[in-house]
């Protein structure tokens, strides 16, 4: 228990030092939220679907925790390089509790994120039902927990940067991009239906709008069921990588 | 004589075909200052690797203690502490919080642990920078506060690779008093490899040559020279292990990235 403590706090500790960062990583989701929000919100409300911004905003929040949990994983590349990792691969613990206590480390960090993004969500005009906000905040989460074990396992295969822009563009956007963080689920072509159905993000920003009140495509039990097992599977495979760690 | 605390029998790691350690054998007795030396890209980085359960050996055996790190790692790791050639502190803490970091990793108890970094930090002169972040030390500062810290949970065997590289004189005197103060008065055994000959000749009560992960020669300072007839250690290990350059040391990533070229060709 401690160990897993002690590396959730140090993860938290360099989160809350690195303001530059914090602050960075709000631009992106706050330009998808205005640009997209205000750009497509007249076309969306002529469909006669209501107001795109209700819609838009939990996808969003999907994305910022999305991004911070990935990177928060990948960190372990910086440690590799930096030479941390050798010092928590010789401690005499096991790796995956090491592990374990990191991507709760990266995902709280992660929902912190979130959060921040709701709060600016709401300034700009989101007005969600909060009569659910517990399991608003389960399903932040559990997206946080999926994706940072993800990021992980992925950089627990890598040696260096070089493959991280790959990562970036062949795995994360297309993740975000295909999960109906941006548009409704309802009536895609038949390929598209069975990939976003495929991502577990989908489920995520699936029951995220549900909790806030606005309709569910999957039903929350699906969502939460698929959301647990794959966070589930994803940190066992993650603690498996990990200790197989050599340096 | 007393039952020695590092034993290491036919010793090999081989990434592809690259042999770095060839079936090497020593052992160490406690409380010893034990030299590793050997020059660039001689297999020493790797096989300390292998000793502190980091890499696993392509064969051989290794025991620390009486443990085996293929059957208790985890007996393995608390008895040493290491200090690894390139920085291993995070940089984003302060001194007291990657002391205090290792200290809960190692399990030391709430009470002693205070006491203990107070100790440490006083002992290598970084009590009254304990509050600032790592990334605003030095070099030496980083390597003093990288000894402390293995030295914190009162380990049998210190692993040092290459403690003083990149450090001026009188850091590296100082770092060495420190150790050899350390060895008399804890009795920890301490296991080094470094580059400067002198050094080793003034510290080491043993040391082994290792070229081409093979051991070339051991025994004391003296007797090596006596061997070698040399007038120094310095004199002694170019003898041994001849006149030519050797690239930089390659690290086991590049060893694999060597093979993969070889491979492909």
């Amino acid at each position: 228990m401690s160990t897993i403590y002690i590396m959730w706090l140090r993860q938290l500790k360099r989160y809350f030092r690195s303001k530059p960062r914090m602050i960075g990583s709000l631009g992106q989701p706050l330009i998808f939220l205005l640009a997209f929000g205000f750009g497509f919100g007249k076309i969306y409300s002529q469909a006669g679907r209501g107001d795109y911004l209700q819609f838009l905003a939990p996808g969003v929040i999907s994305m910022a925790i999305l991004f911070t949990s990935v990177f928060a994983g990948i960190e372990i590349i910086w440690d590799r390089q930096f030479g941390f990792l050798k010092e928590t691969l010789v401690a005499p613990v096991p790796r995956l509790h090491i592990m374990i206590g990191r991507t709760l480390g990266g995902a709280t960090v992660a929902l912190f994120q979130g959060v921040i993004v709701f709060g600016l969500a709401c300034l700009f005009g989101f007005r969600p039902e909060l009569k659910a906000l517990p399991l608003t905040l389960v399903f932040m989460f559990l997206i946080a927990v999926l994706f940072t074990a993800f990021g992980t396992a992925l950089a627990s295969q890598l040696n260096d940067m070089q493959s991280f822009p790959l990562i970036m563009n062949f795995l994360v956007m297309p993740l975000f991009f295909l999960s109906g963080a941006m548009f409704p689920l309802e009536g895609l072509p038949r390929g598209m239906a069975l990939v976003t159905a495929l991502n577990p993000l989908s489920y995520g920003v699936d029951g995220l709008r549900m909790s806030l009140g606005l309709a569910s495509f999957y039903g929350w039990g699906l969502d939460l069921a698929v959301l647990s097992l794959s966070s589930a599977f994803l940190l066992v495979v993650g603690g498996y990588l990990f200790s197989k760690i050599q340096i | 004589m007393p039952k020695p605390i590092i034993e290491v029998e036919n010793l090999t790691k081989k990434f592809g075909p690259f042999t770095a350690v060839n079936g090497i054998s020593f052992s160490v007795e406690k409380g010893r200052i034990f030299g590793f030396l050997g020059p660039n890209g001689a297999g020493k980085t790797t096989s300390i690797k292998m000793l502190t359960t980091l890499l696993k050996p392509t064969s051989g055996r290794v025991l620390l203690d009486g443990h085996d790190p293929a059957a208790d790692q985890a007996g393995v790791r608390r008895t040493f502490g290491i200090v690894f050639q390139d920085p291993s502190l995070d940089d984003e803490l302060t001194a007291w919080e990657n002391m205090e970091f290792h200290g809960v990793l190692y399990k030391v108890p709430p009470g002693l642990r205070k006491k203990r970094v107070e100790e440490l930090l006083k002992v290598v002169e970084l009590w009254d920078r304990r509050g600032d972040l790592v990334k605003q030390f030095s070099g030496g500062m980083k390597r003093r506060l990288e000894i402390a810290r293995g030295l914190l949970h009162h380990p049998l065997i210190l692993f040092l690779d290459e403690p003083t590289v990149g450090l001026d004189p009188q850091t590296r005197n100082h770092i060495w008093s420190y150790i050899k103060n350390l060895n008399r008065r804890e009795g920890i055994t301490v296991f080094f490899t470094t580059h400067y000959m002198e050094e080793a000749e003034r510290v080491a009560d043993q040391v082994t040559i290792i070229d081409h992960g093979r051991i070339l020669a051991r025994g004391t300072p003296a007797a090596l020279k006596k061997k070698a007839r040399a007038k120094s250690l310095e004199q002694a290990f170019i003898r041994l292990t001849g006149h030519s350059l050797r690239d930089e040391e390659a690290s086991d990533i590049e060893h694999l990235r060597m093979a993969r070229k070889m491979w492909r060709r």
